[in-house]
Parts: C-alpha cells; sequence; structure tokens
C-alpha cells in the first residue's frame, strides 16, 4: 500500500489547534513597533493636504507616512512576459491622487498598536473630490477589450454562430449577474518587515513568497537575494494572497524610515478594498440548439468591473470556451472601469462566476426543451478539447455525471417546478457541471536524509490550509522510501528551493513532482552507497534489484537482507544525504488539453411564503486523476462547495454608489455561510488514470469544488419554485 | 479607539454617581458598544463599568410575572426554567439573536440599549447620519436600504432597532425599570424606544445619566402559544429582514388575547392594537390573520430596496400566528 493518497491526519492539526502555529502577525521581532493604514474616505480625486500635527503630538507616535514625506521609489520596470500575469499596480504615497474609497494614503507608526490607531484616526485629511464612476450599469456601456494576456484572449470564436443560431430549433438570450465579492480568510493580511542594514525580512501572509521577494526587490531597487520572505503558515487565500498587495510594501517603507521593524496587520474592514475582490460580472448567454438538445450555438459575452488602478478581467468564458461541443461558438470579455479597488482572483477565478452563467442557461434550455438536464450534457458531450482541438489528456465527466447522479437519487426527480414538495415546502432538485483547468509551474525542492534516518524535504511553497505539509510528506515519503513519520515538509521560506505561486490549484501538481524527484535522488544516492558498501548486506547486488522500503535499504529477492538507513550513513561519517531536483512541465500542453471535470447535484427546500432557501444536501462527484490524501482532499472539495453555498445564497459587498464604499465590511453584515446554512455534502472521487499531466498523476483540486455549486442550487431554486435567479445572490426579496 | 478612563461601579447608586460625569457611558457585556467605540462612532471619555453590580437575578414576582436583572446574560435568560416555562416567546427570540459567544456576554440592559446597524451609522466615514451627526442628513434615505424601516421613519432618520429580544418583550408587555438620580421609576417596553421624528439620536426615552435595572414580565397567558418568527439572509447570526413575536391565549379554540409584535421594521418594536384586537374573539383563520397583518403594516411605506418587506412582513406575521396557534 503506498502512502500516496491514504487518508493521513493534517501533520499541522495540533499546532493550529493549540495555537502554536505562528502565523505571520505572530512572531516576536526584538524593537518591533506597529503601523497603522489609513485609507481614503473618497472614490476619486486628489488628496490637498493631510494634517497630521495632532497624530504625531501623541505618545509613542513614530511616523505619519504619507505622499509628502514617502519614500521615492524607482520607476516601475516593464512587467517580463515571461513572469505570468503582472502583479496588480501598487498604492505606494507616490502622488495625492486617489481613485478608489479604501485606498491607502498614509501609515502610522506607534510603539503600540493602541498609540497608532488612535493617531491614525487623528489625521486630517482635505480632499478636492471629482467625480467618481462606482455605477456599474452605466461603466458597462463604455466597457472595453482588456489588455492581452497569453493563453487568455478576450474574444474567441469557432464555427459560425450566425448559421448555428439561424437553424436552431429552440432560442434563449439571456443575462446573469454576479456580484462584487470580496475574500474573507479567517486569517487578515498580515506583514512584519524587518531590515538588518540592506537585507530585508518579511514575514508575510502569501500565497507566494516569491512574488512577494520579487516585487519586494523590484519596488525597492535592491537585488532579490537580498529580500528574504517567509511564510510557514497561511490562514486562508483564496485568491487574495496570491498577488502582492501595497500594505506589504507601505511595512518596508515605513520600517526602513523608522529604523525599526514594523508590523501591519489589515484588519477586517480593510480587507475589502485595497487586497482585492472577485470582479462583479454581467454576462449573456445565448444558446442556440436542435430539437434533440444539440448545440447549434453558444454565444458568451462577459462584462466585468475592472479598476483605475489597475486592469483585471474576469475570465467567465475560460469554462464556456471548451465545456460543450456544441457546432460553433463566440465568447467576448470585456471590462467596465469603477473607481474600486482592483479585483483579482478568487477562487475559481472565472470557472465560478461564468459557471453560475453557462449551468443556468443550459438548465434553462433544458426546459425549454423538456429534456433531462444531465441528458442535455451528455447530447454536447465534448469528446476532445473543442476549442484547442486537442485530446484531454483524461476525461471522467461521463462517470462523474452517472455516480453523481446515482448517490444523489437522481433518477426520482419530477421536472416539473413546485412538483416536488415536504408538506408546505418546495423542494428543489438542480445540477451542474464543474471544470477547472490543470496547472503546472516548474519547482524546486531538496531532500535532506540525516543520520537518525530521518528526513527533511524543503521547498518553498505554502500551505494555505489545503494540505500541502502533509501531502508532501506522504509523497516526500514515497519517493524515499521512508515511514511517514520519519519525514518532516518545510516550506513557506524564500531561503528554500523555489516554488510557484499557490494559485491555479496547481500546487501538488507542480510541486509534488518535485519533491518527489529530490526524494527520489536521495533515496538513489542511499541506494548507491550501500551497493558499493562491502559492510552493507546490499553489497555486490545490482541496482534494480535493491529497494529503499518503510526504512530499510534491502534486496528486493530476500527483503531479510536489510539494514536500516540510519546504519548505513553512520558507516559513511554520518553526513546527511542530499539531493535537490527541479521539474517543469514539458510539452504536454501542446499535445493535451488538461482539465478537472465533475458534476453538483443539490436539493434545496424553499418556503414559498417567506422566500427562505435553505440546502440540506448536495452531492459532488470529481475526476482529479489521482488523489493524493483522500481526507485533505474530500476537505478541499467541500470547503469549495460550502463557498459555493455562499455564493448562491449569501455573497455580496454592497457598495454605496455616491461614495463608492463598502457597505457591509464586516463579517456580521457581508455574509458566508454559517455552520446551520449547511447540510450533507457527499464527495465522490472517481477513479482516474493520468499519465500525461504530471509524474503524480494529480490535477488540481483547490478551486473545482466551488465552480458549478451557485448554478446548480439556483436550478434547484427553480425546480422548486418556478422562479428563476439570474441575479446573485438568490436572498429572500427575489422569491417572496 | 482613543483613550478613555474606566471605573468600575460598586453599587447602582455609585454607578449613577459615576455616571454624572461628562462623557460618561455604563458598559455591561459590551458586544456592541465596544464594536461602535473600535468604529470611532461611539466616543465615551469614561466607561462605567456596570457589569459586577449585583443585577443579574432572574426571579418570579408574587404576581406570576418574572423579574430579570439588567445584567442577566442573554444566554443565562433564554435558558431559565422559569423564562422558558412562562415565556418561551422571550427563550426564542434571545436564542435567535447573535451567535452564542455574543449571547454569553451580552446583557439584558445592553440589547434594550443595543444601536441600529444601519452602514451609514455604523461607518462614520459617511458624513450623513441624523443618528450620528444630529442636523447632518440621512444617507440610507437615498443610498442601499434594502434592511430599513418600513413603519414609522421619518425624513430625518429610517433606520430599524436591531434586536430580537426587544420584540418578544414589546409582545409581552414588559415593562423596564430605570434608576436615576432623581429616582426610580418604571416605563413600558412600548414606550421605552422611540421613533426617531426629528431627534433620531435618541433610541430610547432614557435621560442622561439613567441606569436601567432590570426588567419585569407581567403574568403571561401566552407560554402555550406563542412564537417567535425571524426570517433572515441566512440561517444563523443575521440580523432580522423582518421578525415577528407572536403571542395568543387560545381558549377552546378561540383567542382570548393576541399579541403581535414586529421586528427589523421600525425603530422600535412594532404594535397596532387594532390589529391584535381583530384576532380576538374567534378562532383563529387565515383570514383573520391576514385582516390582521394588513392592519399592523398600514401605512408601510417602502424604499428602493426594500419594498419586499412590506409583503414578507404579512406572511410572516401570518405564519407566526398559525404557528402559535398550532403549539400546545
Amino acid at each position: 500500500m503506498t502512502i500516496i493518497g491514504q487518508a493521513v491526519d493534517r501533520s499541522d492539526a495540533r499546532l493550529k489547534v493549540t495555537g502554536a502555529a505562528k502565523f505571520s502577525a505572530e512572531h516576536a521581532v526584538p524593537g518591533l513597533v506597529h503601523g497603522v493604514l489609513v485609507q481614503s474616505t473618497i472614490a476619486s480625486g486628489r488628496i490637498l493636504s493631510i494634517d497630521s500635527r495632532a497624530a504625531e503630538a501623541l505618545p509613542g507616535v513614530l511616523l505619519v507616512l504619507t505622499h509628502r514625506n514617502a519614500t521615492r521609489l524607482p520607476k516601475p520596470s516593464k512587467p517580463d512576459p515571461a513572469d505570468g500575469p503582472p502583479n496588480p499596480k501598487l498604492s505606494l504615497l507616490q502622488d495625492a491622487q486617489v481613485l478608489y474609497n479604501g485606498q491607502p494614503i498614509a501609515v502610522v507608526v506607534a510603539d503600540t498598536l493602541e498609540h497608532a490607531q488612535d493617531a491614525a484616526r487623528r489625521l486630517q485629511v482635505r480632499y478636492a473630490p471629482q467625480k467618481a464612476q462606482t455605477d456599474f450599469q452605466i461603466a458597462k456601456r463604455s466597457a472595453r477589450r482588456p489588455p492581452v494576456q497569453p493563453d487568455r484572449p478576450a474574444d474567441t470564436s469557432r464555427g459560425n454562430v450566425a448559421g448555428g443560431m439561424s437553424r436552431a430549433a429552440s432560442k434563449l438570450d439571456l443575462v446573469y449577474t454576479t456580484p462584487l465579492e470580496n475574500h474573507n480568510p479567517m486569517e487578515p493580511h498580515a506583514t512584519i518587515a524587518v531590515w538588518d542594514g540592506d537585507q530585508l525580512t518579511l514575514h508575510d501572509s502569501t500565497q507566494n513568497v516569491s512574488g512577494v521577494r520579487k516585487t519586494a526587490a523590484k519596488t525597492f531597487g535592491i537585488a532579490p537575494d537580498k529580500v528574504r520572505v517567509l511564510c510557514p503558515f497561511v490562514g486562508g487565500g483564496f485568491g487574495s494572497k496570491g498577488s502582492i498587495w501595497s500594505h506589504v510594501m507601505l511595512a518596508a517603507m515605513a520600517a526602513k524610515q523608522c529604523g525599526r521593524p514594523v508590523k501591519l496587520v489589515l484588519d477586517r474592514t480593510q480587507m475589502f478594498g485595497p487586497v482585492g475582490a472577485r470582479a462583479m460580472t454581467e454576462q449573456r448567454l445565448r444558446l442556440g440548439a436542435a430539437a434533440d438538445g444539440h448545440l447549434t450555438a453558444v454565444l458568451h459575452d462577459s462584462i466585468g468591473n475592472t479598476s483605475f488602478v489597475d486592469d483585471f478581467s474576469e475570465p467567465c468564458c475560460n469554462a464556456t470556451r471548451m465545456l460543450y461541443a456544441s457546432d460553433s461558438l463566440q465568447t467576448t470579455q470585456r471590462i467596465a472601469t469603477l473607481n474600486l479597488g482592483v479585483p483579482t482572483y478568487m477562487r475559481a477565478p472565472g470557472e465560478a462566476s461564468g459557471s453560475f452563467a453557462l449551468e443556468s442557461a443550459l438548465d434553462e434550455l433544458a426546459y425549454a426543451l423538456g429534456v433531462d438536464p444531465i441528458q442535455l450534457r451528455l447530447q454536447n458531450y465534448a469528446e476532445q478539447d473543442p476549442e484547442k482541438n486537442l485530446p484531454w489528456s483524461s476525461k471522467s465527466l461521463r462517470e462523474c455525471y452517472r455516480v453523481g447522479a446515482a448517490r444523489f437519487g437522481w433518477a426520482r426527480r419530477t421536472p416539473q417546478p413546485g412538483s416536488m414538495r415536504d408538506g408546505r415546502t418546495l423542494v428543489g432538485w438542480g445540477m451542474a457541471t464543474a471544470t477547472y483547468p490543470t496547472n503546472r509551474s516548474p519547482a524546486k525542492a531538496s531532500a535532506s536524509v540525516r543520520a537518525d534516518g530521518s528526513a527533511v524535504v524543503r521547498s518553498g511553497s505554502h500551505d494555505l490550509g489545503t494540505g500541502t505539509y502533509t501531502v508532501m510528506a506522504q509523497i516526500a515519503a514515497e519517493g524515499l522510501g521512508l515511514p511517514l513519520d520519519k519525514v518532516r515538509f518545510e516550506l513557506g521560506d524564500t531561503a528554500m528551493p523555489q516554488a510557484p505561486v499557490s494559485g491555479g490549484s496547481q500546487t501538488v501538481a507542480s510541486v509534488g513532482p518535485a519533491v518527489l524527484a529530490a526524494a527520489s535522488a536521495a533515496r538513489d544516492k542511499l541506494l548507491v552507497m550501500a551497493l558499493a558498501d562491502p559492510a552493507s548486506p546490499l553489497y555486490g547486488a545490482g541496482p534494480a534489484e535493491v529497494a529503499l522500503e518503510n526504512g530499510f535499504l534491502l534486496r528486493r529477492a530476500a527483503p531479510e537482507r536489510r539494514e536500516t538507513v540510519a546504519a548505513l550513513i553512520a558507516r559513511h561519517g554520518g553526513q546527511a544525504v542530499e539531493a535537490d531536483s527541479s521539474s517543469a512541465p514539458g510539452d504536454e500542453k501542446k499535445q493535451f488539453s488538461m482539465h478537472s471535470f465533475g458534476a453538483v447535484f443539490v436539493e434545496v427546500h424553499v418556503d414559498p411564503d417567506l422566500g427562505t432557501v435553505r440546502v440540506p444536501r448536495i452531492v459532488g462527484s470529481y475526476g482529479v486523476g489521482r488523489l493524493m490524501n483522500r481526507k485533505t482532499g474530500h476537505s478541499q472539495l467541500m470547503g469549495g462547495i460550502v463557498w459555493g453555498v455562499g455564493m448562491a445564497l449569501h455573497e455580496k459587498t454592497e457598495i454605496d454608489l455616491r461614495t463608492g464604499r463598502a457597505l457591509n465590511a464586516n463579517l456580521a453584515d457581508y455574509h458566508v455561510p454559517v455552520n446551520a446554512d449547511i447540510g450533507a455534502i457527499d464527495i465522490t472521487v472517481v477513479e482516474e488514470q493520468d499519465l500525461h499531466i504530471n509524474p503524480l498523476g494529480a490535477k488540481g483540486i483547490g478551486e473545482i469544488g466551488i465552480v458549478g455549486v451557485a448554478a446548480a442550487i439556483a436550478n434547484a431554486v427553480y425546480h422548486a419554485t418556478g422562479k428563476r435567479v439570474r441575479d446573485l445572490p438568490i436572498t429572500v426579496d427575489k422569491l417572496v | 479607539m482613543q483613550s478613555i478612563f474606566y471605573e468600575r461601579a460598586t453599587d447602582p447608586a455609585h454607578a449613577l454617581k459615576l455616571a454624572q460625569q461628562p462623557g460618561a457611558a455604563f458598559i455591561g457585556g459590551g458586544t456592541n458598544l465596544l464594536d461602535l467605540m473600535k468604529g470611532d462612532v461611539e466616543r465615551p471619555q469614561r466607561l462605567i463599568d456596570i457589569s459586577r453590580l449585583d443585577l443579574a437575578t432572574i426571579a418570579a414576582l408574587p404576581d406570576g410575572g418574572v423579574r430579570i436583572g439588567a445584567l442577566a446574560r442573554n444566554s443565562d435568560t433564554a435558558n431559565h426554567p422559569l423564562i422558558r416555562q412562562r415565556y418561551p416567546l422571550l427563550s426564542q427570540a434571545l436564542l435567535s439573536g447573535a451567535s452564542a459567544q455574543l449571547r454569553n456576554m451580552a446583557t439584558l440592559g445592553g440589547n434594550l440599549m443595543q444601536r441600529t446597524r444601519c452602514p451609514y451609522f455604523t461607518d462614520p466615514a459617511f458624513d450623513m447620519c441624523n443618528k450620528r451627526l444630529p442636523g447632518s442628513g440621512c444617507a440610507a434615505a437615498q443610498g442601499h436600504n434594502r434592511t430599513h424601516a418600513i413603519l414609522g421613519a421619518s425624513a430625518a432618520c429610517i433606520a430599524v432597532n436591531p434586536s430580537d429580544m426587544n420584540v418578544a418583550l414589546a409582545a409581552l408587555d414588559a415593562v423596564v425599570l430605570v434608576a436615576g438620580p432623581r429616582g426610580e421609576r418604571r416605563v413600558a417596553l412600548a414606550d421605552f424606544h422611540r421613533l426617531p421624528g426629528g431627534t433620531p439620536q435618541r433610541d430610547t426615552m432614557l435621560e442622561p445619566g439613567e441606569l436601567i435595572t432590570g426588567l419585569d414580565l407581567p403574568p403571561s397567558p401566552f407560554a402555550a402559544h406563542a412564537h417567535y418568527l425571524k426570517v433572515r439572509d441566512r440561517a444563523s447570526y443575521a440580523f432580522a429582514l423582518v421578525s415577528v413575536a407572536a403571542a395568543l391565549e387560545l381558549d377552546g379554540g378561540v383567542v382570548r388575547q393576541a399579541r403581535v409584535a414586529l421586528g427589523g421594521v421600525a425603530h422600535k418594536p412594532w404594535r397596532v392594537a387594532e390589529a391584535e384586537a381583530l384576532l380576538v374573539g374567534q378562532p383563529l383563520s387565515a383570514e383573520r390573520s391576514r385582516q390582521a397583518a394588513t392592519r399592523l403594516l398600514a401605512g408601510a411605506q417602502g424604499y428602493k430596496d426594500n419594498q419586499f418587506k412590506i409583503e414578507l412582513a404579512q406572511r410572516a406575521v401570518i405564519r407566526a400566528l398559525s404557528i402559535a396557534g398550532e403549539n400546545a
């Protein structure tokens, strides 16, 4: 039995529940002082003056950093396309311009947090406000094509959509909207910046330690090797910590000016604006289909909000482009500029919002044609990627539909809306397809087997609560041939071998192969040592005749002829045996289209009078390649589904249109699901062997869980009530 | 947070004396006040900590009622045998509010004094809020007002009282016990909270320096037939869009007395005697409930985002009465 795949408990669980895990703001640094971020209270205009006299007169205040005294930074260099999507432009107090309500405009530093907070609220800011654009309904009229990003065209088309539409027996033309949402990980963004001469150390809550290093080096015009970034634990990121935001660099700037280490923690309210958001979108879906459900044309036009700070385009059409084998397809992605903070990636960017529109529209088509929603999807099943014209590396979506439907009991569904009741409660069953690409980036790792026979394996990756510590230790143990409890995995440090951003569900697929390679290389070194060592029971055997299993070097044909790793190393001077390795994707992306797929089935109960929606059960079935750890894997998928419930029923950042200011910037008023909102969640991962994607055969699972859930719930609500809600979230007012 | 003085009162008389100082405010559980202080909405100069006063007792009154001390925690009140037996409506209302952690801290007196959750009130970056800055205007009237009042609002303020407890107390005809520099007084709950009128900065009729010491619940004939219904945007830990405290005294199926109070719709719990009277003297029926609901909502006026509440509140009244009528 292999260690990979086992339902191993999280290795960091005890540290977290006992409070022993040190998060970014919890590091004790001698001489630490406290910074508070001050934000604009207008959406557009210029700062005329910031009177800091009252603040500076308070005891303990060390620095009031504003655009008047901020360090003048080198002009940002042109982003290198090889680096992937560029980091959002930052607000680093280089000028007096205000582009959104909540923009960082000052940092106050004091000896205690309380002194800094007290001083921060005494700043007198005078503005020359300008007219702001905060209304998406107006801004969308001048929506524009986003700047081209590699791999992500704004527009695509295939086939003849006009022809496809003209011969369609059934046509739909529908508009769906999704609201602005803000990431709310339990741990807000937090940074401790420490300068030692020209060496900068950052304890930062991030999904991308090497990205923070690169941005800090560029920002301050110093060499990357002068910057070290540490992040052993992340209390959730969801994409907001994948980019690097202004407060991180401002903490470093303030620390430099004070000559003291500075801690800067965002409070909950500050999570709503300067650290990204899921863009609000309006999506028009036009579908044409033959009477049997075959799609003759699909047109998906999406507009997402962007900002005046920088551009971000929510790629809502991604899934539409590859999910169904329509005769023709046309997609456009546009951006509408608002005086809001720049949006960014949020769990399943594009797929989460886009699938709400696409999978709702398919449900509407199923009703228009009188066919079963699963049958409609099977009728248009894509046997290969219709966008890239490439075979799938693997695809188990048919099996996902079958398994999910069986576990849910879909066959008992009566399609007529309102036809399934439980007393006075309306019962609705809905489903949707899920998909997410399988990403992979280059990564490095190192393995060190020590004299006591234990190993430390390292890669500068991240554990966002996802289980990276645990599954990498499993992969390393497997590669090394050591028991799991002899392997420690370390991450979250730029001094370690470099790993990519933990985003795009790519950590296992990227870092896992590097860890496996480093572990295997260390194991091979040990075996080579043993084969050449006359004192070893393995001496004289051929390389194919020996193995390292469960901590023992042994002969395969005679496993009793064995010795421990510790014994071998002891005879060789007790020096640790080390190996470094790197791993990178090859040209498999040119040969195959690589995606995870899944199907999600939902039951809702709707109160016909009061409009309240409850979700007593959800069944999700997924084809995600090889699962590294059934426990953490299921938890990941389940977490995505839970967020999908929130997306469907709860989440929306409410913006005051006159001021561009968030009205519910706290966790009492910004609703995410509470325990009482979540019923039974049944998860199945179907058997799937994928030999093409990476040496582990593992597809990403961090994001696919949320995809399709909002549509499945909306579809179930329609089935229950006959009311089609095309604007998320589905709240009481839309159903009474 | 700005610097403050903190003083701990040893008994109610001491508390009243300390409260005579300028800028003084009482603090009990602090679940609302501390949030507002952190948000720079409330700026007391002195906190008079009354949490150690001997005012947490819940005890039966000779007349069959119950007295609840001002410092009784929400969770203790909700779970007290006397409350569960005699006033299950209050128990339900308390348990539908906030979270377990907040209920363990929050006090009866603090809940009575709970301030509105109108976002234009709770964020001082908005320069218009008559409740926070009298005379500055009401940003909610032309702003986002999905959770705002549909009854009893004024041009100056359309905020709602967020408390669940208050709604049940209104239906139960509770009486607030107040101590002040000029002695003690009793105030009917119906009169305790104010409509905003032209002075929305005043939530209650409490005078500066007065202290809530407790609350009397009169003997209740409603224990068998009462229901608190809360409609909200998620299953727990959300303020009411609308809520209903419905209480019936049934005699052989005939309604002898009825109480219906609405929450989430006005600056105070909303009761209309004529609506309740419509229910009395005959069996509970859907039609009568509908008439009572219509009467209760008479004069309701919605704003841009909260029109739905008018219909929702009526449906909630009908539902709550129906459930109350079923209870045994």
